[in-house]
This record gives C-alpha cells, sequence and structure tokens, in this order.
C-alpha cells in the first residue's frame, strides 16, 4: 500500500476539563475517501482543527507524505496541502465571491506597495470561474455570498480549498444544510475529485451516508478511536453500536395516530424578520390533537420566525392563529403558554434555559408565579426542588445536584430539563423545533420515544426539523417549507425522502399529482 | 435698515461659510478616520475623543519643546511639523492601550473607551493646571496657508478649497486613499474580513488580533492629526478641554457615514458646515433669520436632489421621483424665495444657541436620517477561537 497522505499519530487535545482527542491514530491513503464518523462531541472537529492549525495538539504527531510536520495555524495547514470546508461556512457574507477567494493570499498588479497594492479582482475572477468548471462546481464569482444559497456557498468553500492548492479535503458535516439532491451533487462532485487524485476526509454523524460514498469509515467516541471499518463489511447498527457503545434502536415504534379536533389553527400567517423581510408568507395548516405534523425544510426557510410567531416571541404581520378554538394571533408568550402550549424551542441555549440559574429553578421558568411554586408572591424553595427531584428521576437528566447551573450539563441532558419542564405541564399542544439537534443517539431516542407517548395521550404536536429522518420517523402528516411558503402537506405514508427532497429544493409539484393523490 | 442686511447675504458670504466649513470638518474627519481603521477591524472606539485631545496637548508641547531644544535655529515650521509627529505618537499610544485592553484583556470596548476618554482629560487637565498655565508657555504658532497655484485662482471652488492650512489637504487626500485602500487593496480586504467574519479571516491564515492592534494604533496617529489640528492650524496653544466633543461627532459622522471615509466625510462636511454657520452668524454682519431660511431652503432641495439621485442610482427601486420629492422641491424654493423676499425683523439670537447648531445637527441626522446603518458584524467582540 502506498505512503498515506496524511497520518496522524497519537494526537491528544485537551481543553479546560475536557479530553477532546485521546490517543488519535488516523490515516488518510491517497485518493480514497476516508469517513470520520461519530456523535456531536465525540472529537471529530477538534481533531480535524488540530490538522488544520486552528487549534494545536498537546501530545502526538502529524505526518504529511511521511514526513513529520509542525502545523501551528491554517498557514502551514494550506501551505501543505490541506484545505477544509467548515460545518459553518468560513465566507464574509458581506464581500463577493472573489473577494472571499483572495482573502489571505491576494493577488495584486500595478505598483508593489505591499499591502495597499491593487487587488487583481478580474484575473482572479477569471481563475475561480474556470477552476469551478473544471471540477463540475459553477460559482458566480461577482456574486455576494449573502446572496447565495447554501448549496451554492458551499460551492464556493469547495472552489476556495482548491484555489489554496488542496490535496487533501476536509469537509466537516457538509450534507447538513443540504437536500438530498444536493447530496447526491455533493457525493458526486466528491467522486470527481477522488478521479483526480485528491483525499477527502468526510465528517459525519449520518450512517447512510457513509455506508454510500465512504471508501474508509473511521469511528470516534468520547475523543477516541473505537475502530476502522469497511463499509462493505459493516452495516448500520454495527456502526451505531461502535458510535453510542451500546445497541440502540434505530427505528421509533409508534401505532397509528388518532386525530381528534384541530388544536392548532393558522391561516394566511405572514411574519417578517428583523430585517423587514417578509421570511414567512400565507402560510395555512392545522394541527390536530393526538397527531404530529412535521414541518420539513432546509434550515432557514422561515422555520425559526414560524415557530417564534406561533409561541408569541416575534410579532404577527398578517394572519390568524388559532389554539384550541380561541384566536391566539397577538397574545403574549404567558398567555399563550398558559392555554396549554409547550415549546422545544430550537436554540436551547438563547430561548430554553438560563444558564446561568440552578437546574431547579430552570425547571419552573413558566409556573415559578402560580401555587405551589408560589404562595402570596413568595417563592415556595422546597416545591420548587421537590419538583426538581421527580422531573429528574422521571426523565432520567444526569446532574450532580439539584442546585447544578444549566450551563454545566451537557447537551442532551440540557435537552431533557427543557422537555422535562414543558412536558410535566398540564398541555394540549406541543411545539418542538430540532428537539434532537446536536444530541447523542441515546437522547434522541428518549426524546423521540416522549413525543410519541404525548401525542397518544391527545396532544397536538407541531414537529419542525430540518433533519429528514425524523420528520419521516416521526410525523403522521408532512408539510414542506420551503422560502416561507407551504409547498405541500402530504400524510406520512405518501412521503418519501426524494419527494420530500424535491420540495425543499422549491421545486413545486404539478397540479395534478396531488390531485391524483 | 433691513434692505442693507439683505445685501450681505450673497457670493461672499457662502464662499466664506463654505471655506469654513471644510476648515471645521477637518478635526472631525481625522477623528471619524481614526474609528473607521479601528471599526472596520472589529473594535469599537468611542475614545476617538481622548485620543484628540492628548493629540492636541502633545502638539503643543511637542512644537514648544523642539522649538526650545533648537534654540529657533530653525524655522518655526520644523517646531510645528514636530509637533505633528509627536502628536500623531502619543495618540497612537492612547490607541495603543484601547488596543491592549479590548484585544489582549478583553475589557468590554465601550468601559475601556470611557475610561480612555476620562484619563485623558485627568492628564490633560494636569498638565495644563501644573505645568502650561502657571509657566505661561505661549505657542510657536500656526501653520501656514497654502494657496495652491492656479486652482486656488478659480472663482469660488478656489477659494474653497484650494487656499487652506496643511492639513485639510492631508485630510482630503487621506479620505481618498483610505476609501481606496479599504477596497481595494490587500490591506482593506483583511481588515473588513476580521471586522465582519474574524473566523474565517483565521481559517485562511490572516492574524486577527495582529490586524487589529495595527489598525486602532494607525488609527490613533489620525485622531492625533485632528488633535493637532485644533493647535497648530486654528488656536495656536493648548486649551484645557479643547476637543470639546469634537470626537464624538467624529464618531458620529462615521456611523452616518456608513463606517467609509468618502460618507464620514461627507457628514463631517455637514456637521462642519453647521459649526462654521454658528461661527459666521455669530459675526452679525447679516441678519441670521433670513440666512436660516435662505439656508433651510438650500438644504431641503439639497434632499430632495439626493433622494431623487439616490432613487435613480438604488437596484431595484420605482425610478420615477416621488411625489414627497416634489412637494420637497416646491417647500424649498418657497423657502428661499421667502427668505429673499420678506423683509426680515433683526432678533438677537444668543450666541451660546448658535454654538450648539452642530450638536443639534447631530441629533437630527442620527435620530431621523441615517437610516439603517449596517456596522461591521464582529463589531464589539473579542476574538476567541470557538
Amino acid at each position: 500500500m502506498s505512503e498515506p497522505v496524511l497520518r496522524l499519530v497519537g494526537i491528544s487535545k485537551r481543553f479546560p476539563g475536557v479530553l477532546a482527542n485521546d490517543q488519535v491514530d488516523f490515516e488518510l491513503a491517497p485518493g480514497e475517501i476516508h469517513a470520520l464518523l461519530g456523535e456531536n462531541g465525540a472529537g471529530k472537529t477538534t481533531l480535524m482543527n488540530v490538522v488544520y492549525g486552528l487549534y494545536e495538539q498537546d501530545e502526538g504527531q502529524i505526518f504529511i507524505n511521511g514526513e513529520e510536520v509542525e502545523i501551528h495555524d491554517p498557514n502551514d495547514a494550506l501551505a501543505r496541502g490541506i484545505g477544509m470546508v467548515h460545518q459553518h461556512f468560513m465566507l464574509v457574507p458581506v464581500m463577493t465571491v472573489t473577494e472571499n477567494m483572495m482573502l489571505g493570499h491576494e493577488t495584486t498588479h500595478g505598483p508593489r506597495l505591499g499591502p495597499l497594492s491593487d487587488l487583481d479582482q478580474e484575473r482572479v475572477a477569471e481563475e475561480i470561474k474556470a477552476l469551478g468548471v473544471q471540477h463540475g462546481l459553477p460559482i458566480d464569482p461577482e456574486a455576494y455570498v449573502q446572496d447565495l444559497s447554501v448549496g451554492e456557498q458551499q460551492r464556493v468553500e469547495i472552489v476556495k480549498a482548491l484555489y489554496r492548492g488542496a490535496e487533501v479535503l476536509i469537509l466537516d458535516e457538509p450534507t447538513a444544510v443540504l437536500t438530498p439532491q444536493e447530496a447526491e451533487d455533493l457525493f458526486a462532485v466528491m467522486r470527481s475529485l477522488i478521479a483526480e487524485g485528491k483525499s477527502i476526509i468526510f465528517i459525519t454523524h449520518k450512517l447512510k451516508e457513509v455506508l454510500a460514498i465512504a471508501d474508509r469509515i473511521t469511528v470516534l467516541r468520547d475523543g477516541k478511536v473505537v475502530g476502522t471499518a469497511e463499509p462493505a463489511q459493516t452495516s448500520e447498527e454495527e456502526l451505531a453500536t461502535m458510535m453510542v457503545g451500546r445497541e440502540v434502536i434505530l427505528q421509533v415504534e409508534k401505532g397509528p395516530a388518532e386525530p381528534g379536533e384541530a388544536v392548532l389553527e393558522v391561516q394566511n400567517l405572514n411574519v417578517q424578520n428583523l430585517r423587514e423581510q417578509s421570511v414567512v408568507r400565507g402560510v395555512s395548516f392545522s394541527v390536530r390533537a393526538g397527531e404530529i405534523l412535521g414541518i420539513a425544510g432546509v434550515q432557514g426557510n422561515g422555520q425559526a420566525e414560524l415557530v417564534e410567531a406561533l409561541t408569541g416571541l416575534a410579532p404577527v404581520e398578517g394572519g390568524h392563529v388559532f389554539m384550541n378554538g380561541q384566536e391566539t394571533t397577538h397574545l403574549r408568550p404567558r398567555a399563550i403558554t398558559e392555554m396549554g402550549v409547550a415549546h422545544v424551542p430550537e436554540d436551547r441555549h438563547r430561548h430554553g434555559l438560563v444558564l446561568t440559574y440552578p437546574l431547579d429553578e430552570n425547571l419552573v421558568l413558566q409556573t415559578y408565579y402560580l401555587p405551589p411554586f408560589a404562595k402570596r408572591s413568595f417563592l415556595q424553595p422546597k416545591e420548587v426542588r421537590e419538583n426538581a427531584k421527580r422531573l429528574i428521576q422521571e426523565y432520567d437528566i444526569r446532574t450532580p445536584s439539584i442546585g447544578t447551573h444549566a450551563s454545566s450539563l451537557s447537551g442532551g441532558n440540557q435537552q431533557k430539563v427543557i422537555v422535562a419542564r414543558e412536558l410535566s405541564r398540564d398541555i394540549r399542544l406541543l411545539i418542538a423545533n430540532q428537539p434532537t439537534r446536536g444530541l447523542d443517539v441515546g437522547s434522541i431516542e428518549f426524546i423521540h420515544t416522549r413525543i410519541i407517548e404525548e401525542r397518544d395521550e391527545g396532544v397536538g404536536v407541531l414537529l419542525v426539523s430540518s433533519e429528514l429522518d425524523e420528520i419521516l420517523s416521526l410525523s403522521d402528516r408532512i408539510a414542506v417549507l420551503y422560502a416561507g411558503e407551504i409547498l405541500a402537506v402530504m400524510p406520512a405514508r405518501e412521503a418519501t425522502k426524494e419527494r420530500l427532497g424535491l420540495l425543499m429544493a422549491g421545486v413545486r409539484e404539478a397540479p395534478n399529482s396531488i390531485a391524483a393523490d | 435698515m433691513g434692505r442693507g442686511k439683505l445685501a450681505a447675504v450673497d457670493t461672499v458670504f457662502f464662499t466664506g461659510l463654505l471655506f469654513l466649513a471644510l476648515v471645521k470638518a477637518t478635526p472631525i474627519a481625522f477623528g471619524a478616520m481614526a474609528g473607521l481603521m479601528s471599526e472596520r477591524s472589529g473594535v469599537i472606539n468611542i475614545a476617538i475623543e481622548g485620543m484628540m485631545l492628548m493629540g492636541a496637548m502633545m502638539a503643543f508641547l511637542g512644537s514648544v519643546f523642539f522649538n526650545d531644544l533648537t534654540g529657533g535655529a530653525l524655522p518655526k515650521i520644523a517646531s510645528l511639523l514636530a509637533g505633528l509627529v509627536v502628536a500623531m505618537f502619543f495618540s497612537a499610544m492612547v490607541a495603543l492601550l484601547h488596543a491592549l485592553l479590548s484585544i489582549h484583556y478583553k475589557v468590554d470596548q465601550i468601559i475601556s473607551g470611557t475610561v480612555i476618554n476620562l484619563l485623558a482629560v485627568g492628564v490633560t487637565n494636569f498638565v495644563a493646571n501644573a505645568f502650561i498655565d502657571p509657566n505661561r508657555i505661549a505657542g510657536v504658532g500656526v501653520l501656514p496657508v497654502i494657496s495652491i497655484p492656479i486652482l486656488s485662482e478659480i472663482p469660488f471652488i478656489g477659494r474653497i478649497f484650494f487656499s487652506h492650512q496643511p492639513l485639510v489637504y492631508v485630510m482630503l487626500i487621506m479620505v481618498a486613499v483610505l476609501q481606496y485602500a479599504l477596497f481595494k487593496t490587500p490591506w482593506g480586504l483583511r481588515t473588513r474580513a476580521v471586522g465582519e467574519h474574524p473566523l474565517a479571516a483565521d481559517t485562511v491564515g490572516i492574524n486577527v488580533n495582529r490586524r487589529r492592534y495595527i489598525n486602532v494604533t494607525l488609527g490613533g496617529a489620525l485622531a492625533g492629526l485632528g488633535g493637532a489640528f485644533l493647535v497648530l492650524e486654528s488656536v495656536g496653544r493648548f486649551q484645557k478641554l479643547m476637543t470639546t466633543g469634537r470626537g464624538f461627532i467624529a464618531l458620529a459622522a462615521l456611523i452616518f457615514g456608513k463606517w467609509t471615509s468618502v460618507g464620514a466625510l461627507g457628514s463631517a462636511l455637514l456637521f462642519g458646515f453647521a459649526e462654521a454657520l454658528g461661527v459666521r452668524l455669530q459675526l452679525g454682519d447679516v441678519n441670521e433669520l433670513q440666512a436660516l431660511a435662505l439656508l433651510a431652503g438650500i438644504g431641503i432641495i439639497a434632499l430632495a436632489g439626493v433622494w431623487s439621485v439616490l432613487k435613480l442610482i438604488r437596484r431595484g427601486e420605482d425610478k420615477r421621483p416621488s411625489r414627497t420629492i416634489g412637494v420637497l422641491a416646491i417647500v424649498g424654493l418657497a423657502t428661499i424665495a421667502a427668505a429673499l423676499l420678506i423683509e426680515w425683523p433683526s432678533i438677537e439670537i444668543p450666541i451660546q444657541f448658535l454654538g450648539l447648531l452642530p450638536f443639534i445637527a447631530t441629533v437630527l441626522v442620527l435620530a431621523g436620517f441615517v437610516g439603517r446603518a449596517i456596522p461591521p458584524a464582529a463589531i464589539g467582540k473579542p476574538y476567541e477561537k470557538a
């Protein structure tokens, strides 16, 4: 076997209180796609940030083409042909594609004035355009990054890495922001890059993708390498077990829904974002008691604003919202909460918890002013603690004590705190926005089970998620949100990944195909 | 009597007013450019006032000491230039302190700026009370007017633009250089990237904090020129608190100018104009009400003009002049006509009120006309790797 292009030996990286990478060994052969698989927090991105020079390892060595190298900053990595496409794109939104490409090693012309020379935008624009065409990644050099879709931005990122001369390309969760079809296109690009002799490290936590594209798979868990496998000799179940450390059930078990009266009725809802752009446009749908309506869509298509408007956190521009038959369009969040609405927000740090409060107080954020937690305007700390003890047990929240600050809990346990608080009230409607984002498989399993249980008890559930698997496995009906509009609503049994994927990309269905349903 | 005063509001009045507006805009524009360099790289700079004040005092002390050291052997202008260099150096050091506090120690940048402003007031007052005033130190003088040959002969324009003391020209050149540099050179590209998305800049190998240190410090040198202007081109000596809020007006000019140096110059001219008007009317040789009415009319027409130009060049807007613009133009014309035709009673406007004009202009501009100026996205946030 030929010399690996990249070899990591015994890499360890510590952060205060965390050992993010523990003696990691890793090899990348030339011309291979090597998947780095693991749950969130397993240390995949940290390891790659070490390779890319954003972090320096505490221990261990890096070899490139057999030669030991020291990588102190991204310049060192770039100079040695390592390029990285980060999960959150490293593009400046207010600059053009060309400016983003040049940034850090600018091409200039005219008088040599050092940092005050004249940028040669035309030449670079030509170069990157040609580079894009050559690799099947068409880009518009003059476009401003903020005007591009996420898929286009990703193309820009890949071309940027190639423009900087990358031979080894690290892709960090590249499919997280793509529709299934866009992901297929990306895989095609990856294969053609391999054919040209590049090597790719593909970071992901999605089992299906790994099996579809990777030549080899290395699994990380808690910062350690659990093992390396080849797709032909392994299975989703085996990989999941390696990732989590125990057997997991990948399929959610649920019986048929028994929908009742509508608990949420949305009519022609319009919402604007802070920049006064219409981001939810004429949306209508209903959620009945005892059913789960899943809202599918690529992130950033109005989901956040829709949920904020429904829960009273953002003003409604037009249209009506009814809950249990009562109009709630312009009610404040507390009034909506008191009508029996539970909200699991998208961003658990900003909207879900008060991070600097202890656990027990976080568990009564909507009920602290009501008996038994308050009597004659005074908090009853004993009741608050009793409540916390009960919920910690019932929801299996792993915490050192009930007085622990929410900020010190792991992501999965923070999410369980929110779910416990929301579901422990007497509710008729549950609005869950990305309820399992960034969680480990075990916590996902738990939260999914709880959502189904609520449904079976007659609660209406509005589930917003950009994870198609989550939508497909939980929902009874599925709506697709694209650019602030609902393009289609269908029973879950009629939904396929392909059909949803097309809708998520904005491809409207011909009217006759809907009539045929 | 009223007719006699009317005659004074003529071309001489206007060229004088615009000349003075450019002079008054100069320290504000220098301050705004200091803010531009700092804020475009992501560091909020409300310490411009303090840097200018320090620059003013050091320009004075620098020129005086240099003059003493050389014992008058060199021409006066050498001492004045030495004062300039000293002012730039010390203001840059004050800026470096701001950079150190906000970049290295990650102090809240507003707090750091406030502390520096207070510090500068304290230090300069102390030096003035303990040293300059008791010793009755006299200044070396002011920089000479340089009339640019031929250009200064052009009617109106020549008088307004080409017959100034050197720092006014330096300011105009710096505005052009910075505008070009910010958008067309590697320095500008990196500066903007660091201010918008520092992590992205880091991933392509740019040293974010070093870039910020350099920008904040160099910006401080520009603020020093603004302070030096007050001593070396205007008053001729240092007075306590002589910046009188110009650093803050510079900040307003920066924001109003949407974080570009040309835009900042435009708004500095507006403030300079308001200040010049205050000064000019204090002379008492024109009817204040008439002059104000005339200027209000011209201002309204100018607003209508700028608005319709903006409509023409902006993408995706209706190109036809709107009814509002038409109404504005008519109101403007009517105001001018009224200013010229009506016999205005002469009322004494208190001098203090006229001195307030630039600040009233600041408030109006910030409250009403700025629109949504979008600051650099990463402004005010110390850079830490995720």
